[in-house]
């Protein structure tokens, strides 16, 4: 699920599709803001940190040759005339600085940066991705949460709002990008930058129009000037927003929904499969 | 010694860039020859880092002074680190500012903001 801005509906229709299935996995990658487990409410989660490498310098085995400084295209690291300054939340860990130092001054030590939380609701298994606040980046939280479903081929991903480098790490991993957005002119210009980065990365993808009313849609406007596929309107209706204020998974609850959604979902396996 | 301001241009009467990591330039000052010289910013467009890189280019260039409307908490660790002087920069053209901290009129920048980051 991915939308150009947030606030769209890609964790009701996340949640909501993997509670169709009879055993679903719901992958939360929207690692700032995880807010599925909101819904399925799992019962003792088992919680994982994520960890990441960053350098350490020994100032005393360090002469301040700033090779290190140097090679990181990050800027994550400054010489200041006197010592190598470390900039933990700026480095992208990749280990460079430990490599090209000539005097085996620098090591790596792990930090964490986040979580990752696992539990059952009911038949549906769901993982969510909790960054850490005051964190600059979320991607090895994806990248945690990534490795844990390697090899599963059944799953939902709630995606991250915008078109950052958080969404980019979660659609490469999909097979089929699901968006989602509303019948507003910002709404369809977000649509049009989250659909631009989805064809670069070569991915299907379909567009769910969501809070629709009897108004212009111009997100509708633009996926038939795009070519992109429609797989289903939601309505904007006073008894969605009110269970989903209250927590509640609207396929168990409302008979409608759970039929629009299961047209979605066959449009979307279309899509899939073609 | 040497003085640096962020710059949109390479004329001492142009104005102060509002940017310090993302400034196209900087021009440096030598209080005892008096000249102007111009530093690009390798930072201007960097993806990330911005305002470490750019404290880095300066303080790799010798300035022990620098002037500057606003800086990020990254920029400041290194050039204070590096025993760089932090004023705040006042109305008026680079060449007016510098005149104003030679005068004792640049009160020291302070108040850090905590970065422009977009990730």
């Amino acid at each position: 699920m991915l939308s150009g801005k947030g606030g769209t509906g890609k964790t009701m229709l996340a949640v909501n599709l993997a509670a169709l299935e009879e055993s679903g996995l719901y992958l939360d990658c929207d690692v700032e803001e995880p807010d599925g487990h909101l819904f399925f409410r799992p019962e003792r989660p088992s919680v994982t940190p994520v960890e990441v490498p960053v350098p350490v310098v020994d100032t005393a085995l360090c002469d301040g040759c700033q090779e290190c400084v140097g090679f990181c295209r990050y800027h994550a690291l400054a010489w200041t005339g006197k010592k190598v300054l470390v900039f933990p939340e700026i480095c992208h860990s990749c280990g460079g600085c430990a490599l090209v130092c000539p005097r085996k001054a620098i090591r790596e030590e792990f930090r964490t940066v986040g979580q990752v939380e696992e539990g059952l609701s009911g038949n549906t298994r769901v993982i969510s991705g909790i960054l850490s606040p005051g964190e600059a980046s979320g991607t090895p939280v994806i990248q945690a949460l990534l490795a844990r479903v390697a090899g599963k081929r059944d799953l939902i991903m709630d995606g991250p709002p915008g078109t950052g480098c958080m969404v980019a790490e979660t659609l490469r991993a999909a097979d089929y990008c699901l968006l989602v957005a509303e019948p507003t002119r910002y709404g369809a210009h977000n649509l049009e930058m989250v659909h631009q980065l989805v064809r670069a990365w070569n991915r299907p993808c379909g567009v769910v129009l969501n809070k629709v009313d009897s108004g212009d849609n111009p997100s509708l406007a633009y996926a038939r000037s795009a070519g992109l596929a429609v797989l289903g309107a939601i309505p904007f209706d006073l008894e969605l927003a009110r269970l989903g204020a209250a927590g509640e998974i609207a396929v168990h609850r409302n008979e409608t929904f759970r039929q629009t959604l299961l047209t979605i979902r066959g449009n979307m396996e279309k899509g899939v499969n073609s | 010694m040497k003085v640096a301001i962020p710059a949109d241009s390479k004329n001492p009467d142009s104005a102060v860039s509002l940017s310090f990591g993302r400034a196209p330039l900087f021009m440096i000052h030598d209080t005892e020859t008096g000249s102007w010289e111009s530093l690009e910013n390798p930072a201007a467009t960097a993806p990330g880092g911005a305002g470490v890189k750019a404290a880095q280019v300066l303080v790799d260039a010798g300035v022990s002074v620098v002037l500057a409307p606003r800086c990020g908490e990254n920029a400041a660790e290194v050039l204070l680190a590096a025993g760089t002087d932090l004023h705040r920069t006042g109305k008026g053209s680079l060449a007016e500012n510098l005149t104003a901290f030679e005068d004792g009129k640049l009160e020291l920048l302070t108040d850090i903001h905590p970065g422009f980051h977009g990730h």
